[in-house]
């Protein structure tokens, strides 16, 4: 989607500000915020796609003015309730009004420490070869899909160089739709400075991005 | 409730974000999809356990061990994983190199993507808009806000972790540490060097 997440390359916010000795919280809600997020995404309900797409879907204007933990909690709330795990109502008030809904796992304390240590790998296996090799030639292609998907606008119709091939990953497009992982063969793309941004950029520089064998075609 | 920080951004949302927050968890915990006890397990190892200090680690080992220098670069994830440091967020790790010929900096255009297992969680203005926008477009402006003025002949090379791998950066040794322990290296590391938006401190920046 053409959304408010998808910020290279956009110009007008001002400087960027580090705050000194910045907390890793700062505030209590913040902790429980991120919290609960990490241990409704371990229930299986969602995957890590569909919750970013859920943060992209919060409207435009309150992506860029709020804070990053409440776009997490908003996009949790957004979350629950289309998966009917509680109601806008039930959320409101605190207070459950209905039978809870089956889920598949629950997080224990117990567990904690060993599910955070092991994360979620997305490498998969896959058949076949990839296209690409390091040092082809290849575009990103020209698309504007109105779900999710992890090719910035800043690299459409962009070209660049195949840097290095990875595994294959989980392919994020479809993920988010609940369609299935259907991995594809990751590559890092070397892309100039200068092909993105134009001559007014500086020769020597460049961005480099993964990107996943769909995003990219062979010039 | 601890609202002693003052945080323009949040600051006139705090109140209605406690009630929220406060409401959806006690709501989850009554419908049996959370355990409290796990929560507090998962602020506690991001607030107090996980950091930039592993990071450091890492760095400081590479700077140390050729050897482990040379696996780090070639398998990130398993380099670092050797040290115990692993799991969410960092689960795909790749180790670039900063040289006399090359700056590389981090970002994540789309979102926060961050490398927690050896960063820890990510500061606002990583997450933030002008750092996510210029960071790609502008990063000599944005590397100048933070100090840190890269030669025009020299190369600056951005990572936008638009996937699920992760950058760290291994920023350069700084001179005159040349008989200096791992543990006397790790403290140069600073969290914004391994970002690509800071260099390693040098020997007088920590002696003062």
């Amino acid at each position: 989607m053409n959304g408010p997440q998808d910020m290279g390359g956009l110009q007008g916010f001002g400087p960027v500000v580090p705050e000194p000795n910045e907390p890793v919280f700062h505030a209590d809600w913040e902790k429980k915020a991120m919290a609960l997020t990490v241990a409704m995404g371990f229930t299986g309900t969602w995957n890590i796609d569909r919750s970013r797409f859920a943060r992209e879907s919060l409207g435009p204007a309150n992506y860029i003015t709020w804070s990053y933990y409440k776009i997490w909690f908003s996009a949790l709330e957004k979350l629950i309730e289309e998966h009917g795990l509680a109601t806008s109502e039930e959320m409101a008030g605190g207070k459950s009004l209905e039978a809870a809904a089956p889920i598949n796992r629950v997080l224990s304390a117990e567990d904690t420490p060993k599910v955070l240590a092991k994360g979620g790998p997305v490498v998969r296996d896959k058949a076949g070869a990839p296209a690409f090799k390091p040092g082809d030639d290849v575009c990103a292609i020209n698309i504007h899909p109105t779900g999710h998907t992890r090719l910035p606008r800043y690299l459409r119709s962009r070209r660049g160089v195949i840097h290095k091939a990875r595994s294959a990953h989980v392919y994020p497009d479809t993920n988010a739709r609940g369609e299935g992982e259907d991995p594809q063969w990751l590559y890092s793309v070397r892309f100039k400075a200068t092909e993105l941004w134009g001559e007014g950029a500086n020769p020597n520089d460049h961005v480099h991005v993964d990107c996943w064998e769909p995003y990219l075609e062979r010039i | 409730m601890a609202h002693d920080h003052d945080h323009d951004h949040d600051h006139s949302e705090l109140p209605e974000m406690d009630l929220r927050v406060r409401a959806l968890e006690s709501l989850l915990v009554e419908k049996g999809y959370v355990d409290p006890k796990a929560l507090d397990i998962i602020v506690d190892t991001y607030e107090n356990k996980v950091g930039p200090q592993n990071g450091a680690h890492v760095v400081a080992k590479a700077w140390s061990d050729p050897d482990y220098k040379k696996w780090l670069l070639e398998d990130g994830s398993e380099a670092i994983m050797s040290l115990g440091y692993s799991g969410r967020q960092g689960e795909h790790m790749e180790v670039v190199e900063n040289t006399d010929q090359v700056h590389n900096m981090v970002v994540c255009t789309l979102c926060s993507c961050y490398p927690w297992s050896v960063l820890g969680l990510p500061p606002v203005w990583y997450k933030s808009a002008p750092y996510r926008s210029r960071a790609v477009i502008d990063p000599r402006g944005v590397l100048s806000e933070f100090g840190v003025t890269v030669a025009d002949d020299k190369e600056v090379r951005v990572w936008d972790s638009t996937a699920e791998m992760r950058y760290l950066v291994l920023p350069q040794r700084p001179a005159g540490t040349d008989n200096w322990s791992e543990e006397q290296l790790a403290a140069l590391v600073t969290r914004d060097s391994m970002i690509g938006t800071g260099l390693a401190l040098s020997p007088d920046e920590v002696s003062s």
